[in-house]
């Protein structure tokens, strides 16, 4: 199977969403030095453009160095683009202000070990100047979704890899945000853990929330997103409504990567 | 403001809470069973050595403590990934580092005053004397002192890629300062030109740590230092520390924070 890597269902599915734009991407260019002297320069991120609207659940899946988390590193401020812009709610990403409505779970991130659940969601709450009485409420709710109310006392050192990807999300649902960045939110979960966190997108969906997440997980793309966006080599292949995308091609979700992606499986001896 | 008061209390917290405090308690311990042997000796001299033996250990601790703890901090946010979640709110750069800055230089301020009091009140009982105003002072400016050290080190952590090469290069430049800045000036005055315009412009670039120690007006139990000086000392440090912060978010306001 031949598939283009045109623009066929994307932006007009973008644009048929109808909600406001909440992160908008254009011509962004993401290069990284060589090291040593005389090394070329590396291009991550080839004139990427994307728009995601409000209440969107979006996919953005790629093989590994493929560009997906320089995108991200760009959308949250932690890196500059080379070249082009990218947008938060209208707000330039370079300006902290645009990051007052985000959360943001990353991958494999090991929480200051010698605070408890419950501080940690304090002191970011305390970022966001959120009021104490309205902290508290939040702090208890979050950890009744994440399934961590008996541990909220427990220093973070003794969680396991799946209780501190799950007090990963409560972190980012703190300021109660209208867009969620998750990157790879389901890696290293058990499979309750990964039914959890997508039980979790679908009610941010159903709230009205934006959720933009890379996963390698396809079925998992496939099940909760609205579209999806395949990156490779740095430039968006294909993106799409998933249910366009699938009739379009005639094939799941994960054969469609992997023809994008130039995958030949090795024939059997 | 919230926000660089939140970053701090992070590091407080962290500090009471891992080994490095009870460090602290051990060292402060040792001075006062130190202090306490003064008991047993009448001579003026031992007492007075004694005196300047728990003083130095005081430096020395605090030093230990102030280098270490701000050494790590932003590499463990890198390491540890604390860093993606923490800049991924409204926090930037330069409040990360004020933040870092304000909790290592008040975790430093509450292990002196921990060594203080303990070496004040064993001192003073066994003396008879209370010179609370050299105390402070003593006190005061050795912590402004640590606040050049902290916001020094700060920098080095962000520029040198590994935290023990910080700490090492840090407690070898401050050994320095301490120990031969203040004999700069003279020996720029033995130099040939242009090495003696080269010295003393290094002796007035070097913020001049030495000039914060007032050990000796303890030992001797000398009047307390004109207010003015500690004013001007005060300001001095100010100076460097605003310089240093300054330098520190320069470079880390657009260093890329790869995963």
């Amino acid at each position: 199977m031949n598939i283009e890597t045109s623009d066929p269902a994307g932006k007009s599915a973008g644009a048929k969403a109808g909600g406001s734009v909440v992160i908008q991407i254009q011509n962004l260019v993401v290069e990284y030095r060589g090291r040593g002297f005389g090394q070329n320069r590396t291009v991550a991120v080839r004139n990427l453009t994307l728009e995601i609207r409000q209440g969107e659940v979006f996919g953005f899946v790629g093989p590994n160095g493929a560009g997906k988390t320089s995108t991200m590193q760009v959308l949250l401020g932690f890196r500059e683009a080379t070249s082009g812009e990218a947008c938060l709610f209208g707000v330039n990403v370079r300006e902290p202000i645009a990051r007052q409505r985000i959360g943001y779970l990353p991958e494999l991130t090991y929480y200051y070990k010698f605070l408890t659940a419950e501080e940690l969601l304090r002191f970011y709450a305390k970022i966001f100047k959120i009021p104490r009485d309205e902290t508290e409420r939040r702090i208890g709710s979050l950890l009744k979704l994440v399934d961590l109310e008996s541990a909220r006392k427990r220093s973070i050192k003794s969680y396991s890899k799946g209780m501190q990807q799950r007090i990963g999300l409560a972190q980012a649902l703190i300021n109660d945000p209208d867009l969620l960045i998750l990157d790879e939110p389901t890696s290293g979960l058990d499979p309750l853990g990964r039914m959890k966190v997508r039980e979790i997108i679908q009610r941010l969906k159903d709230e009205g929330k934006t959720v933009f997440f890379s996963s390698h997980e396809l079925g998992e793309v496939e099940t909760v997103c609205d579209r999806v966006g395949i990156i490779h080599r740095g430039e968006l292949k294909v993106e799409g409504r998933v249910d366009s995308l699938v009739q379009k091609y005639q094939t799941n979700l994960e054969q469609i990567f992997l023809n994008l992606v130039g995958y030949q499986p090795q024939p059997q001896p | 403001m919230n926000t660089v008061l939140a970053l701090a209390n992070i590091v407080i917290k962290e500090l009471y809470r891992r080994k490095d405090f009870y460090v602290l308690f051990v060292l402060t311990a040792v001075i006062t069973l130190l202090m306490g042997a003064i008991r047993f000796f009448h001579d003026p001299q031992i007492v007075r050595d004694l005196k300047e033996i728990c003083l130095l250990l005081v430096w020395i601790a605090a030093l230990i403590i102030a280098i270490t703890t701000a050494a790590r901090q932003i590499p463990a946010e890198r390491e540890s990934r604390t860093i993606f979640p923490l800049l991924a709110k409204p926090v930037t750069r330069g409040q990360l580092v004020i933040g870092k800055f304000l909790g290592c230089w008040l975790a430093t301020g509450i292990a002196l005053v921990i060594f203080y009091l303990f070496f004040g009140i064993m001192s003073g009982a066994h003396e008879d004397k209370w010179p609370l105003l050299s105390l402070f002072q003593a006190f005061w400016l050795q912590w402004v002192m640590l606040a050049v050290v902290v916001a020094m080190v700060l920098l080095g952590s962000i520029v040198f890629s590994a935290p023990s090469a910080n700490v090492t290069i840090c407690f070898f430049v401050v050994l320095g300062i301490l120990t031969l800045a203040g004999h700069l000036n003279q020996v720029a005055l033995q130099q040939q030109e242009p090495l003696s315009t080269m010295t003393y412009t290094v002796y007035f670039l070097l913020p001049h740590l030495e000039w914060f120690d007032i050990r000796k007006f303890i030992v001797f139990n000398w009047p307390p230092v004109p207010w003015r000086y500690c004013f001007l000392a005060t300001l001095y440090a100010f100076v460097y520390v605003a310089l240093f912060l300054f330098s520190t978010w320069l470079v880390f306001r657009r260093k890329a924070l790869t995963a």
